[in-house]
């Protein structure tokens, strides 16, 4: 497949179209838009208009009444979101939001600009919900509801990842990935929805996990993960999957055990609980920390995270300890507890190691392993080697969901000062609460999209490719699952040479665990540095 | 006497039942999630220091969020520009926009407040006081009031940035246009009354006076430029709850700016919390209960 280079894709025009952006615009050309959801994949979850159909072609085969479907669907949600009313009503125009969405910064079409895309709908809303709206139509900037428009929409909702960068910037706090989820919703309604979203959702209803991998393929991997542990390290780990009583729930993205670089962070993960010797278990139903119900709508989100809940109170656990994922983070943070809540029957998580009390998560009960793992660190229960890392030149992505839907911004850092020598930040517009997307969240990291992923990620590569040049880094963390996907190509692209890994990766390697046998590689097999072998670590 | 008189009142009663209306609309629509855009870090671990503004997580802090973005306009402090140099992206700090919208709110709050003078007998001491601090600048008759050049500069250039800019013309509606013509009308005609072509002040403050305690009587000797002061005036009121001036309550009751981010240590519930069908833990074992137990995963059921 030919896509463009990087050197024609940076040619970015920022000049907007003549005309007017009321007339709908839709260009459904190859690289830019993501394949439509097969039918099985919407039977599986009862949700309506399965049939066979393209972005590209002009026909959708649209319910006979799916204008009063979205209409009605508006008014309902208009009832049930304080948020959508006030984002439809609020909005100044004032372009604050403008150049802030990684998107708008890569492709340059003004529709990406957030205000823009928030627009697209806000027009139908006028049209339909106001009365300066009804009665002035496009002189109040409303205009109807056609099949065209809704083209649009898709077009463009699936061309946000929901990362929340704009609402960072917005003097009222307009969150356009609200505003994506809702029209997602809709659009959901008329059975307008992605591949590469509804499978991964009918997958993790039924079988646990995105890719569809069942029970005992799961256990293969844990199993496998164990081996490899006890060959590279000489220390036999347990992993225990569906153990009744033990005392932690254990959720990780199921990334982590069947993708990589995410395998690498998974065995790090075991070697970590070993050492402190955590009494956990994994689940086989719950085995998707992940949620794309997320990217659906609120009531698929709530049928998906059910599952944490409903497996901790069968097997009996205290608490629940989360991995390194983004989106998943989200869930936990915002919705998990009002949606599934209250977790009465589990108890206030306390660290079983240092005594901690997680009072932050004393309601959900439910504990980030980055939260877990920095407090080992700082009451030195681990021996670390941060030489072991000494082949790595490190810098930290914050991932949207844990920066901007949750606020963990050190902990992750505080892990890697531990574990590393040489860490550097990019700069600091697109770190922390200004963090930059990697382009491809909420779903549409798919390989037909490429294009827009490889925009998207434009800014963020482009900070990257920064502190490579400037000091030579090598390897960017992170703590997300689909940025563990997704990045290695957005950086293979933009960057080449810096690799992608998550914290626990980096902590696996510099973890000296007793009993260990004489180590001269990291997770991944590659040798240490040179020095690590005089330092004789 | 319907244009002096009637038409203020129009306007005010438009004024009130409208922003009523359109608050009521926005309060009686729950707040399902509790989702705040956290912009710093996190209250966990007692040796992190938590972000108790930025990232509120208590209700005082959330509280202090809301009003330093009311007061100070806290979110577009943090604008700035990224321009790409070839293919490198460069990030410069832009204030203008911040400093601009800065400068018309509160020198349009002023201006209102001190013509609360037309509107009190005896006029109120801090309304004197406000007025002389803000001619403290300019000696002289009459004197000239700092915020009156503010809110004329500040309007233009609001009114130029979306002209000059192509993406900001591309994406403006008329109304983002009739609001800044609005707003220049009416303080261009106040101002051209005050320095250029003076009203009789006494007779307007009897026309004000007359409004506000509910019996009107026409100034005697205004001219058309105070009419339409007046005209100006009331088509804002009249206007303003039914536009995008309405921003105003949205920056109160944002859900992304004024819940604390403490979800995980208080349960936010949600009133239409809808119930949703599931897959269970013994539909799943039903159907894979053979591989499991091949598997060596335990069961419920053997």
């Amino acid at each position: 497949m030919a896509w463009p280079k990087p050197d024609e894709l940076v040619q970015i025009d920022n000049t907007p179209p003549s005309g007017s952006w009321l007339e709908p615009s839709a260009n459904y050309r190859k690289g830019a838009y993501c394949n439509s959801a097969l039918p099985k994949s919407l039977d599986q979850v009862g949700m309506p208009n399965a049939r066979n159909w393209k972005p590209s072609d002009a026909d959708w085969k649209l319910p006979p009444d799916w204008k009063e479907i979205v209409l009605e669907g508006m008014r309902d949600r208009l009832e049930r979101f304080r948020s959508f009313r006030l984002f439809m009503d609020i909005c100044v125009r004032c372009g604050a939001c403008a150049d802030k969405c990684h998107f708008y910064i890569g492709s340059g079409d003004p529709k990406n600009m957030p205000v823009l895309r928030a627009e697209l709908i806000r027009s139908v809303y006028r049209r339909y919900f106001t009365a300066a709206g009804k009665i002035l139509g496009k002189l109040a900037g409303a205009r109807d509801l056609t099949e065209d428009v809704l083209k649009e929409w898709f077009y463009y909702f699936y061309q946000c990842t929901e990362c929340r960068r704009c609402s960072v910037f917005c003097p009222f706090g307009i969150d356009t990935a609200e505003i994506t989820m809702i029209v997602r919703e809709l659009l959901n309604l008329v059975g307008c929805n992605i591949h590469w979203v509804q499978e991964p959702v009918a997958n993790c209803y039924r079988v646990g996990n995105h890719l569809g991998i069942q029970p005992h393929g799961f256990k293969d991997s844990i199993d496998f993960a164990v081996d490899e542990i006890e060959e590279m390290i000489g220390v036999r780990v347990e992993a225990p999957i569906n153990k009744k009583g033990a005392e932690v729930l254990f959720v990780v993205p199921s990334a982590d055990y069947f993708g990589s670089p995410h395998y690498y962070t998974l065995l790090g993960y075991l070697m970590l609980f070993h050492e402190v010797g955590l009494d956990y278990t994994f689940s086989a139903y719950a085995s998707e920390g992940g949620n794309f119900g997320l990217f659906t709508s609120n009531e698929m989100m709530k049928r998906l995270n059910a599952k944490m809940y409903s497996e901790a109170r069968r097997l009996g656990v205290k608490w629940i300890l989360g991995g390194e994922c983004g989106h998943m983070w989200r869930v936990v943070n915002q919705y998990m507890d009002t949606m599934n809540g209250p977790a009465d029957f589990l108890q206030p998580p306390v660290s079983p190691v240092t005594g901690t009390a997680f009072d932050n998560a004393r309601s959900t009960k439910m504990v980030h392993i980055c939260e877990f793992t920095a407090d080992l660190i700082r009451h030195g229960k681990l021996k670390l080697d941060p030489a072991r890392n000494a082949h790595w030149n490190v810098t930290y992505h914050d991932s949207c969901n844990p920066a901007r839907a949750m606020g963990m911004l050190e902990e992750p850092r505080y892990i890697i000062r531990n574990v590393c020598d040489r860490f550097h930040e990019m700069p600091e517009n697109t770190i922390r609460e200004q963090t930059f997307c990697c382009g491809s969240g909420s779903g549409i990291g798919t390989d037909e999209n490429f294009e827009m992923r490889m925009r998207g990620g434009f800014p963020r590569a482009n900070a990257v490719k920064y502190v490579k040049e400037k000091f030579g880094v090598n390897l960017l963390s992170c703590i997300c699952a689909i940025d563990k996907a997704t990045l290695p190509t957005l950086l293979e692209y933009w960057v080449p040479g810096v690799e992608v890994a998550g914290v626990h990766e980096l902590l696996g390697n510099a973890l000296v665990m007793s009993g260990e046998k004489e180590r001269t590689t990291d997770l991944r097999g590659q040798p240490f540095a040179p020095q690590t072998e005089q330092a004789g670590a | 006497m319907i244009l002096a008189v009637g038409l203020p009142y129009a306007a005010l009663l438009a004024f009130f039942v409208g922003i009523g209306y359109r608050v009521l609309s926005w309060s009686r629509a729950p707040v399902p999630f509790r989702i705040p855009t956290t912009c710093g870090q996190q209250k966990s671990l007692p040796w992190i220091k938590a972000s108790w503004l930025e990232n509120p997580y208590t209700t005082a802090g959330a509280v202090a969020r809301v009003a330093s973005e009311v007061l100070v306009f806290r979110s577009l402090l943090r604008n700035h520009r990224p321009e790409r140099l070839g293919s490198r992206l460069v990030y410069s700090p832009s204030g203008w926009l911040w400093l601009g919208a800065l400068a018309f709110h509160w020198s349009f709050l002023i201006v209102l407040l001190r013509h609360l003078r037309l509107f009190l007998q005896p006029t109120p001491r801090w309304v004197l006081a406000l007025q002389s601090l803000d001619g403290f600048f300019q000696a002289g008759m009459p004197v000239v009031y700092a915020t009156d050049a503010i809110l004329l500069v500040a309007l233009l250039y609001l009114l130029g940035r979306r002209l000059a800019q192509a993406q900001l013309r591309y994406l403006s509606l008329p109304s983002d246009y009739f609001a800044l013509g609005l707003l220049l009308a009416l303080a261009g005609s106040g101002i051209l009354m005050r320095y250029f072509a003076r009203v009789n002040i006494v007779e307007i403050k009897r026309y004000a006076l007359g409004l506000a305690t509910m019996s009107p009587a026409l100034p005697s000797d205004a001219g058309a430029l105070f009419y339409f002061h007046v005209a100006t005036l009331s088509l804002l009121l009249a206007w303003f709850p039914f536009s995008k001036l309405m921003h105003m309550g949205g920056s109160f009751l944002s859900p992304t700016r004024n819940l604390a981010n403490n979800s995980r240590m208080k349960r936010h519930v949600n009133p239409w919390n809808p119930a949703v069908e599931l897959h269970t833990y013994e539909q799943f074992e039903d159907e894979f209960r053979d591989k499991m137990r091949t598997a060596g995963i335990p069961l419920e059921k053997q």
